[in-house]
């Protein structure tokens, strides 16, 4: 696809002026009478029959998005109905945000899809008024009262549910990252987020979810992780980063496994198992522990059933994602360990930070949090007990635990992105910025309404990181990537930084199609790069192989 | 298209009609005067009251505060307390600056794509939605708190105070009250953002347009009352006074555009619980900004939790037992 369409035809079709002429001839003269196309390079493949019943969920079939029938229950209606009154009455968040926006319009130039697009169903109120209308329709009082005179339904701004209104729904649902952009300016906090996650708990009650959700979320159940790694394979994958950390550092790492009675349980994304370059932030995680051993007795243990940090479920539903996450407390009581350590994710970090505890607590059975190499208490983590790797990593930096040469670092020129989860459910924003300080040399801000709270998503978040709807991501990420382009000229910046696997499964592709000459680095991956471990041989690699600064030489004749 | 608003546009001019000629032609003072007075103020108590107690019965699950700011978290990494605060006391204050000065919308921006060479998006502070928001607000309580002048007697003096700021300017008489011109501009420029923005009137509804043109109606009939055309001010007073103390009479003289006036008002009244001016009540539950950022450190109890199948490590174990075994991983069970 992205060969397909060149960015400057992607650029061409943007306009935030949302055109009047189409619609204006209609009887209410209203968007919602504007049918929609699902469009090839927008949309997600739908969800494989086999994934979705892995999970016993509804109306699992082989069904297309673009043909017409959708072969859906006969009482689709009536499931959707009560799927929204059961919702309304469980989360107060969705019956606030059904009744209370007022439609100003502050939301509506904040979402990256909405400036990548220019689609006005991009903008967050609209998205949310696709549900609203239907909400005003069936369940509010005014919508009840006019839709009985003639002309009323338009002036209560209502209308039923139609099949095309659901599948408007599904297509716009699915181009929402989640990324809670918007709910930073709503002046009453409206979480588009929230409504997408009500909205896609009702696709999966009709058996309308994705495939790229629904593969990962039927793998992690059975195998413990996203990408359906089996525990053996799991092993070799680490293995192998084992090898090549030994012939860049002359080091065995080799990490261990569903060890009992270790002090700390870690727990990552498959992702940065799997793929390049979050493998090398893999690597990072490696180094540092195999350091905090050696120097400091710290017993770390990986895990091949809890081998997932990440959680589709989180896009699937509440449901859904407690059944993921419940192997992590699981595990860390099985395995017996004081407290869990996870790696760099962004929606990983809003369910452990937001919701973990809640769903699956109490964590009676670890202790609460303390890094035994600095004493430091983890106050912000004493009952959910688990802590971010950045936080643990930071503590040890400033407590001057890690010895660390930040001139391996020192062609990196870097940016950081901050990543929607982490920074908008969450608030960890100076930690990473601070290990970046300490392991690089130099480091340039994107522009202030693109970072911290305000940051863009990478346009891939919550299952939306497939191969097929690669037009959306690269005009979601054209926000992202257009600040990434401003620093990368006007300072130089050729490496962005990021505390995210999604973002690290993502960024490369919008780098490469918007901003080629940027690559892609996870933290620790940098971490990895400038720990000194003891008994190192001369390196003049980094974990990429590629020659660390002013090694450049001394590879080549290697060579 | 225009139908949006020609619509609710229309039903403000009948409205108004209605009442004035209610009352000259027809004579029924009683029921603009006070029937109608009477019956939205108690629609707008019970249907305001059902609507909050209505959200307060949806549980809160999860605690889900959007962070707007570095979080309390290493003792020497500054957090941000009012933007990400982890106690009451921070989300008090978060919740102070929202609702008395729209914090949130404080920080609009507008972004603007150049399709050029450099193909820049940027992104500008646009502070207009925001002073004109606040400008409305804050004029139209300034209007409704000077119009309890006309329901106490004596009139307390920190209304006549409220009266004497309101009044500053001293031009022509009766003397100008700023808050009511403040109240006609600022609402025509929300109306004038919904019209003349692209994005804005996309999205705008027949809902959005109807408390713009009730609003301007009420506005523009209480100026003309108070500088333009003649009213019984001894007359009207009898008449509100009767109503706040139970006690409703209907005076001789009051003329037609005051009781469209009422009717307005008690139009606004009754519109007010079955819309989105519900906002006013939402904006203090809405559990993105109310909560504290404390999850980690203070479990949050879901009252719905219920227990979920999952796929424990036995299970795990036996379908992968063999596997484990050759790859020397560590199992529970040997067989």
């Amino acid at each position: 696809m992205s060969d397909e369409l060149k960015p400057d035809e992607l650029l061409d079709k943007i306009d935030f002026a949302p055109q009047k002429g189409a619609e204006s001839d209609s009887v209410s003269g209203n968007w919602m009478n504007t049918s929609v196309q699902i469009r090839p390079g927008m949309y997600c493949y739908a969800a494989k029959a086999e994934s979705v019943e892995t999970l016993g969920l509804p109306n699992a079939r082989p069904w297309n998005p673009l043909e017409d029938d959708w072969k859906l229950p006969d009482n689709w209606q009536e499931i959707i109905f009560n799927g929204l009154k059961e919702r309304l009455e469980k989360f107060r968040t969705f019956k606030i945000f059904m009744d209370i926006c007022v439609r100003c319009g502050a939301c509506a130039d904040k979402c990256h899809f909405f400036l990548g697009t220019g689609d006005p169903k991009n903008m967050p109120v609209l998205r949310a008024e696709l549900l609203r209308s239907v909400y005003r329709n069936d369940f509010s009082t005014a919508g009840k009262i006019l839709k009985k005179i003639p002309g009323g339904q338009a002036l209560a701004g209502a209308r039923p549910m139609t099949m095309d209104v659901l599948k408007e729904w599904w297509y716009y649902f699915f181009q929402c990252t989640e990324c809670r952009r918007c709910s930073v300016f709503c002046p009453y906090g409206i979480d588009t987020a929230e409504i997408t996650i009500m909205a896609r708990e009702i696709f999966n009650l009709l058996g309308l979810n994705i495939d790229w959700i629904a593969t990962p979320v039927s793998n992690c159940f059975k195998t413990g992780n996203h990408l359906g790694i089996q525990p053996h394979a799991f092993k070799d994958m680490l293995e192998f980063f084992v090898e090549d950390i030994e012939d860049v550092t002359g080091v065995d790492c080799t990490p261990q496994f569903q060890k009992k009675g270790a002090d700390i349980l870690f727990i990552t994304p498959s992702g940065d198992v799997f793929a390049d370059p979050g493998t090398y932030t893999c690597e990072g995680y490696m180094i540092l522990f195999k350091y905090l051993k050696d120097k400091y007795g710290l017993d770390v243990t990986w895990s091949t059933y809890a081998s997932e940090g990440g959680n589709f479920g989180f896009f699937t539903s509440h449901e859904t994602m407690k059944r993921l996450n419940a192997k992590m407390y699981a595990e860390a009581k099985r395995l017996g360990v004081k407290w869990i350590l996870g790696g760099e994710c962004g929606h990983m970090w809003r369910v452990i930070h937001q919701y973990m505890d809640t769903m699956n607590g109490p964590a009676d059975f670890m202790e609460e949090p303390v890094n035994p190499i600095t004493g430091t208490k983890f106050e912000n983590a004493k009952s959910t007990k688990m802590v971010h790797i950045s936080e643990f990593t930071a503590d040890l930096i400033k407590h001057g635990k890690l010895e660390l040469d930040k001139s391996r670092n020192s062609n990196r020129i870097m940016t950081f992105h901050d990543s929607c989860n982490p920074s908008r459910g969450m608030g960890i924003l100076d930690e990473p910025r601070y290990i970046i300080k300490n392991v690089c040399d130099h480091f340039y801000e994107m522009p202030p309404n693109t970072i911290r709270e305000q940051t863009f998503c990478c346009g891939s978040g919550a299952g939306l990181n497939a191969g097929e709807n690669m037009e959306l991501r690269m005009a979601g990420a054209l926000p992202r990537a257009n600040a990434v382009k401003y620093v990368h000229e006007k300072f130089g910046v050729n490496t962005l930084g990021t505390i995210c696997a999604i973002d690290r499964a993502a960024l490369p592709t919008m780098c490469e199609y918007w901003v080629p000459e940027v690559e892609v680095y996870g933290i620790t991956e940098l971490v990895g790069n400038a720990l000194i471990l003891p008994g190192e041989k001369k390196r003049v690699e980094d974990l990429r192989f590629e020659p660390l600064p002013g090694c450049e030489e001394e590879v080549e004749e290697d060579e | 298209m225009n139908q949006k608003y020609l619509i609710p546009l229309t039903a403000v001019f009948l409205l108004f009609i209605i009442a004035y000629i209610g009352v000259e032609g027809a004579g029924l003072q009683w029921f603009f005067g006070i029937v109608f007075p009477y019956a939205a103020m108690i629609f707008f108590i019970a249907g305001f009251v059902y609507k909050v107690m209505g959200w307060a019965a949806s549980a809160v699950p999860f605690r889900i505060p959007t962070t707007c700011g570095q979080a309390k978290s290493l003792p020497w990494i500054k957090q941000n307390s009012i933007d990400n605060p982890d106690t009451s006391t921070g989300v008090f204050v978060r919740m102070i600056l929202e609702i008395f000065l729209f914090r949130s919308l404080f920080r609009n921006t507008k972004a603007a794509f150049n399709k050029n060479a450099s193909n820049k998006l940027s992104y500008s502070w646009e502070i207009f939605l925001w002073i004109g928001a606040l400008a409305f607000h804050y004029s139209f309580l300034v209007v409704i708190l000077r119009h309890f002048r006309f329901f106490t007697s004596p009139v307390p003096s920190c209304l006549k105070m409220l009266e004497y700021f309101d009044g500053i300017v001293q031009m022509g008489l009766p003397g100008l009250f700023l808050s009511g011109v403040v109240l006609l501009a600022a609402t025509l420029f929300l109306l004038a953002r919904r019209i003349f923005d692209a994005k804005v009137n996309y999205i705008s509804q027949a809902a959005d347009y109807f408390p713009l043109f009730l609003i301007i109606g009420i506005a523009v009939t209480g100026i003309s009352m108070r500088y333009f055309t003649k009213v019984d001010i001894i007359g009207i007073k009898t008449l509100t006074m009767g109503l706040a103390t139970l006690n409703p009479t209907i005076p001789e003289g009051v003329g037609g555009l005051f009781y469209s006036h009422i009717f307005l008002v008690s139009i606004l009244f009754v519109y007010f619980p079955l819309s989105k001016l519900m906002h006013m009540g939402g904006v203090f539950l809405s559990p993105t900004r109310n909560m504290a950022n404390n999850t980690r450190a203070k479990r949050h109890i879901n009252p719905w939790n219920y227990d979920v199948k999952t796929h424990t490590y036995a299970e795990y174990e036996d379908h992968f037992r063999d596997k484990m075994i050759e790859a020397g991983l560590p199992v529970d069970k040997k067989e």
